[in-house]
């Protein structure tokens, strides 16, 4: 009744009055678009859909084919390579890892750190390999900015896989989802594309929050290497004394704190009176870049071996185990370091005393570990 | 080659949008030639019309290609500006320059002009100058 009224309505506001000829045209205009609607509707929403979908996977195409020039362009740059680097890139972009079978899960911890360990040094042949007039630093640079790359085609193949199914298909409800996640699919396919100019160029990222407090404590101290991939300082701070432990810089590495940590109060004894680990964490939108919080439990990310491993050697020795993070998002996590993080490192340093004051005695022992990838930081 | 293909398909608008966009260019302005002789021929009601109508395609043409061109410009990766900060622990001079390949935190430099002892890098970081939309809440 309302759709016939507006109907009759419409072409008059156009002037035709509902008797001449123009406003006839226009009068069956509506009833086709009304019925087109009827029966084609969700078709149409498809397509709409479909057509966003492609515009996002041209984009992600492109940001893929940046990455993967970026990275050739670095590896022929740093690694003076003698032929060209471009078909070992391609097979490492496809590269894949298998995780540890989870039917009957005891042991699977060490199964999966196991083949991790693999992957690393596979990788880390592979980049040698491309580049082999880099350095261990440039080597841990490259494999970042390659594992970046590595992100990139596989979120851009993962995109197509179902644009191309929900497209021979018509399926609605395939394109739907798709469409829905796009704008997180996109942001992090951002994050990482500003990731590999910071890891081709070895800049700090904004993961490294963890390991620049942890080399501003321990800068000036001497440092010895912990497995794996990770140094300790033995430094004093308020009347106690504090081993500090972050990964090997200044490289791309995040190191295996889990193991750092084990070793540590394995050395100790278990003498240790509090582990305070800081890394960054992601945070809320609306909450302010870099600002730190402070909490209990293991504060570090990754595929949870290391997390399980600290966990284990603080429990058997019943220690305490306080964590302070910097608030960032995952783009600011891996692109690099804003102002705000850098700035927040002598903040959480605060935090930290006041974390050791509270919680421990003059003369105890602590262990701090700054989590996070330490590219472009030294110690 | 392949490489350098699939880039500039990326890249360029869609050959099948731009098609329509010029036929709905062109539409446009033969309807507003049409406009123009029905005025002349005096029939006002019908120029109107298609003046109305030519000026709405127009219009929509010139908005789909606006958009498309900002679509592709979105594509590019932006490198953004990083800073290194240089200190000399010692008599606390600071500088600030742009970040080059090598820099690294905590990475001995140059002597201090002033005192002779070395500078060290103390920070490297980017600027971000947009601010985060909270919406008001």
């Amino acid at each position: 009744m309302v759709m016939f009224t507006a109907m009759n309505v419409l072409p008059s506001l156009f002037g035709g009055g509902g008797g001449d000829t123009i406003s006839q045209i226009i009068s069956m205009l509506f009833y086709v678009v009304f019925i087109v609607f009827i029966f084609y509707g969700q078709r149409i929403q498809m397509y709409v859909m479909i057509r966003e979908v492609e515009g996002s996977l041209y984009k992600l195409k492109y940001i893929r084919e940046e990455g993967r020039k970026i990275a050739i362009e670095t590896i022929k740059e740093i690694g003076k390579p003698q032929t060209d680097p471009s078909t070992r890139v391609d097979r490492y972009l496809e590269y894949f890892t298998i995780s540890p079978q989870s039917m009957d899960p005891a042991g699977i911890v060490y199964k999966l750190d196991h083949i991790l360990d693999v992957r690393d040094t596979r990788l880390k042949d592979e980049v040698k390999l491309m580049a082999p007039a880099s350095d261990d630093v440039q080597v841990n640079n490259l494999e970042n900015t390659l594992e970046a790359a590595m992100a990139l085609n596989y979120i851009y193949k993962v995109v197509r896989h179902y644009y191309i199914q929900g497209k021979k298909t018509l399926s609605l409800y395939i394109i739907m989802q798709l469409q829905m996640i796009l704008p997180l699919v996109m942001k992090e396919a951002e994050a990482y594309a500003s990731a590999l100019k910071a890891f081709a160029d070895g800049q700090p990222i904004g993961d490294g929050a963890g390991p620049l407090v942890a080399a501003k404590l321990m800068h000036g101290y001497e440092t010895r290497k912990v497995p794996k991939d990770c140094v300790v300082a033995t430094v004093p701070i308020e009347s106690r004394t504090a081993f500090i432990i972050k990964a090997e810089g200044p490289g791309g590495n995040v190191g295996k704190p889990g193991d750092a940590v084990k070793t540590v109060i394995d050395e100790n004894k278990g003498k240790i009176s509090s582990v305070i680990m800081i890394d960054a964490g992601l945070k809320l939108e609306g909450e302010p870049v870099g600002e730190v919080a402070e909490g209990i439990g293991a504060a570090i990310g990754g595929p949870g071996v290391d997390q399980y491993k600290i966990e284990d050697a603080v429990v058997k020795y019943k220690i305490p185990l306080n964590a302070v993070i910097v608030k960032e998002d995952i783009g600011d996590a891996v692109s690099p370091m804003r102002k705000e993080i850098a700035d927040s490192a002598d903040k959480v340093i605060e935090r930290v005393k006041n974390v050791i004051l509270e919680r421990t005695k003059e003369g105890d022992q602590i262990v701090i570990v700054g989590v996070g990838n330490t590219i472009g930081i030294g110690q | 080659m392949s490489e350098k293909s699939s880039t500039s398909a990326a890249n360029k608008i869609s050959t099948y949008l731009m098609m329509i966009v010029l036929i709905v260019l062109a539409l446009s302005i033969v309807a507003l030639i049409l406009s123009v002789n029905a005025f002349i021929v005096g029939n006002e009601i019908v120029a109107g019309y298609l003046m109305v109508l030519g000026f709405i395609a127009m219009a929509v043409a010139a908005y789909v290609l606006f958009q498309s061109r900002k679509r592709v410009a979105s594509m590019k990766i932006e490198a953004p500006k990083v800073m290194t900060t240089i200190e000399c622990r010692k008599c606390g001079i600071k500088n600030v320059r742009e970040f080059k390949r090598g820099d690294f935190v905590f990475k001995d430099l140059e002597p201090c002009q002033k005192c002779d002892d070395k500078m060290i890098i103390t920070a490297i970081y980017k600027e971000v100058k947009e601010k985060e939309k909270t919406y008001g809440v």
